[in-house]
């Protein structure tokens, strides 16, 4: 039977939170999250969903993606190292061997490995516990594997999820989800092994994907956005500090029609100080480590006076 | 709930591409090419000048820009046609007034059609391309072979039969195919197609009957993309195109290689009264430095070529 709510977190107000303080007083913890990813031109087919809108071979489907791996990822990973940002690669580990020469640039950087399963065209509607628990550990493993350092964060592939994809994820060792879109701080995510796992807010709004391919927005405009997203956090963070994230795919944004706007909006942001920028696995173990206890503390009680939802 | 077994097979994960159409290469790690005098962008204009028929059948769905009501679709009939009638005089003008090389392809049914406006093609000295039968003819995974190599070569001889070129290039209404397509295009004599938009530059595609280059034809930087599907203005248009020239035209002086501007344009989008001075101060920007190469597409792909064979 499905739920009406996904019980993964209570009501939170943001109002009179407990404060968070990031490394260096940091009013806002910054972080882009590349997403490198393989889709498969032909992949065994999900009942719940088509890997492609089009006939396979859906060719202007599978190119779009591609020219991410052939040209775009080079040419955003300039861009970052001019602004000395480490990404945090929400990756497709089957990556790991199809393009291994991606990868090692960006172990060569110290950039973050975490996991948005093995190819993004395998979703997870569907599958029984063991299934899912076995490709998550297996999409883990090949981080470890290839990049020396085990896999703290997840996004599921394609953003698809059962009801157990937080449980399973937990018990295999992570530490944090990409996948909740309800905060701009770290939360507390309540999982059946009681682990201390959490939130680290990714965006949507800000995804690069979500904003030229759904939205529908113009380069330039997506440079504006990215400035008033970053002014009004930076401003709230003076109060209490929060998180901002760029999810971003090299084959929309490193378009050559677009990365020169998205450079601006780089520039502006790390031309600030009190901007921490860091990695989605720097922010999770800063918070779980400073201020885990505090927010679940501060929840409980305010669930016990507030009443509400659960 | 489960999936079946095969769901968690890879046969296809392994280095390079899951696929054995080309190579796996990043743009990045390629041989330079150098266009003609050192300049480094290329600027290819592509101008498609295509037929939608009024009764479409949409199969297996319907073509970007086609038939849209309930048949009779006379709006939509006519104004695609208004593109050939009187867009298309706009688009050469602006092209001459500005000096810019283009090559046109056509649907040939179009061609058959419209004979006057094949010879002002010819003897305008553009370099033609087949682009299919016509705009409901898609070429797709359901097809079966015969029938879609019966398809080609009809498109292709009657071309060449009708318009006197030895047609060597080949854009696939909607840049769709099927997994034969490339092999019948090159049984069929075709050098180059471009309907894969995955690199900013040609490459090397393998089919049964030989190599094909793949010329992409960029869909991102299409007057039809950014303001029918993308819903922007023509002044964004201008600027998105504006933007990608500057960029390209810095990458190839940073990286001392050549770049390619690949503009796709339909006479029945930028061909409208209100749009064609938009396609002009594209074009007086891009032809306002020294830095541009005005070429076809078989000038680029000698080009190229001949950097590979280095």
């Amino acid at each position: 039977m499905m739920r009406s709510d996904p019980g993964l977190y209570d009501y939170w107000p943001y109002e009179n939170r407990p404060k968070i303080s990031w490394p260096g007083n940091a009013r806002v913890a910054f972080w882009v999250a590349p997403n490198i990813e393989f889709y498969e031109l032909d992949p065994a087919v999900n009942p719940h969903r088509k890997p492609w809108p089009k006939p396979i071979p859906d060719v202007h489907g599978y190119a779009t993606r591609d020219y991410g791996n052939r040209v775009g990822h080079m040419r955003l990973m300039q861009v970052l190292d001019k602004y000395n940002v480490r990404g945090s690669i929400s990756l497709s580990t089957a990556l790991c061997d199809h393009h291994p020469e991606i990868i090692e640039m960006c172990r060569e950087r110290d950039w973050e490995f975490f996991s948005h399963g093995i190819y993004n065209t395998r979703y997870s509607y569907g599958m029984d516990e063991a299934q899912e628990r076995s490709v998550i550990e297996a999409a883990m493993e090949t981080i470890l594997k290839h990049t020396g350092k085990p896999c703290a964060g997840y996004l599921a592939p394609a953003l698809t999820h059962t009801e157990r994809t937080m449980d399973l994820f937990a018990e295999a060792g992570g530490i944090y989800t990409c996948d909740l879109f309800h905060d701009d701080q770290p939360t507390p995510v309540s999982v059946r092994s009681g682990k201390k796992f959490i939130s680290v807010p990714y965006s949507l709004e800000m995804n690069d994907t979500i904003v030229y391919v759904v939205n529908k927005i113009e380069p330039r405009r997506y440079s504006e956005m990215i400035k008033a997203n970053f002014d009004r956090l930076y401003a709230e963070g003076a109060n209490n500090p929060v998180v901002m994230c760029v999810p971003l795919h090299a084959y929309q944004v490193s378009h050559p029609h677009r990365l020169k706007a998205f450079e601006e909006a780089l520039e502006y942001i790390t031309g600030h100080s009190d901007v921490w920028v860091t990695t989605g696995r720097e922010i999770a173990e800063h918070w779980i480590d400073q201020h885990y206890d505090e927010a679940v503390a501060d929840i409980e009680q305010r669930v016990l006076s507030l009443g509400g939802a659960s | 709930m489960s999936l079946d077994d095969r769901y968690f097979e890879y046969p296809r994960r392994g280095y390079g591409m899951d696929h054995d159409l080309y190579d796996w290469s990043m743009l990045a790690d390629r041989k330079p090419v150098r266009w003609p005098d050192g300049k480094p962008l290329a600027l290819w204009v592509n101008v498609a000048l295509q037929y939608f028929p009024l009764d479409q059948k949409g199969e297996p769905f319907k073509p970007p820009g086609g038939m849209v009501t309930a048949y009779p679709d006379l709006r939509h009939y006519t104004l695609r046609d208004y593109g050939n009638r009187i867009g298309v005089f706009r688009i050469f003008d602006a092209l001459d007034k500005l000096g810019v090389t283009a090559s046109v392809a056509m649907n040939t049914r179009l061609a058959l059609r419209n004979p006057y406006l094949l010879r002002r093609v010819v003897g305008r000295g553009h370099e033609l391309l087949c682009h299919g039968w016509d705009m409901d003819t898609i070429h797709h995974g359901g097809m079966h072979e015969a029938a879609e190599s019966e398809i080609i070569s009809r498109a292709l001889d009657e071309l060449r039969t009708a318009s006197g070129c030895d047609v060597k290039g080949w854009l696939s209404p909607a840049k769709s195919q099927s997994a034969a397509t490339p092999k019948l295009l090159a049984t069929h004599g075709v050098e180059y197609m471009c309907d894969w938009i995955n690199d900013d530059m040609p490459y090397a595609f393998r089919t049964a009957a030989g190599e094909i280059t793949a010329l992409p034809l960029s869909t991102e930087l299409e007057d039809r993309f950014i303001i029918l599907d993308n819903g922007h203005s023509e002044t964004e248009y201008a600027d998105q195109i504006i933007d990608a020239c500057d960029f390209l035209i810095e990458e190839a002086e940073t990286i001392g290689a050549g770049r390619l501007l690949a503009l796709n344009v339909h006479p029945w989008m930028l061909g409208q009264p209100h749009r064609i001075r938009m396609l002009e101060r594209v074009l007086a920007h891009i032809t306002s430095t020294d830095k541009v190469w005005r070429a076809s597409p078989s000038e680029i792909i000698a080009v190229w070529k001949g950097a590979q064979a280095q």
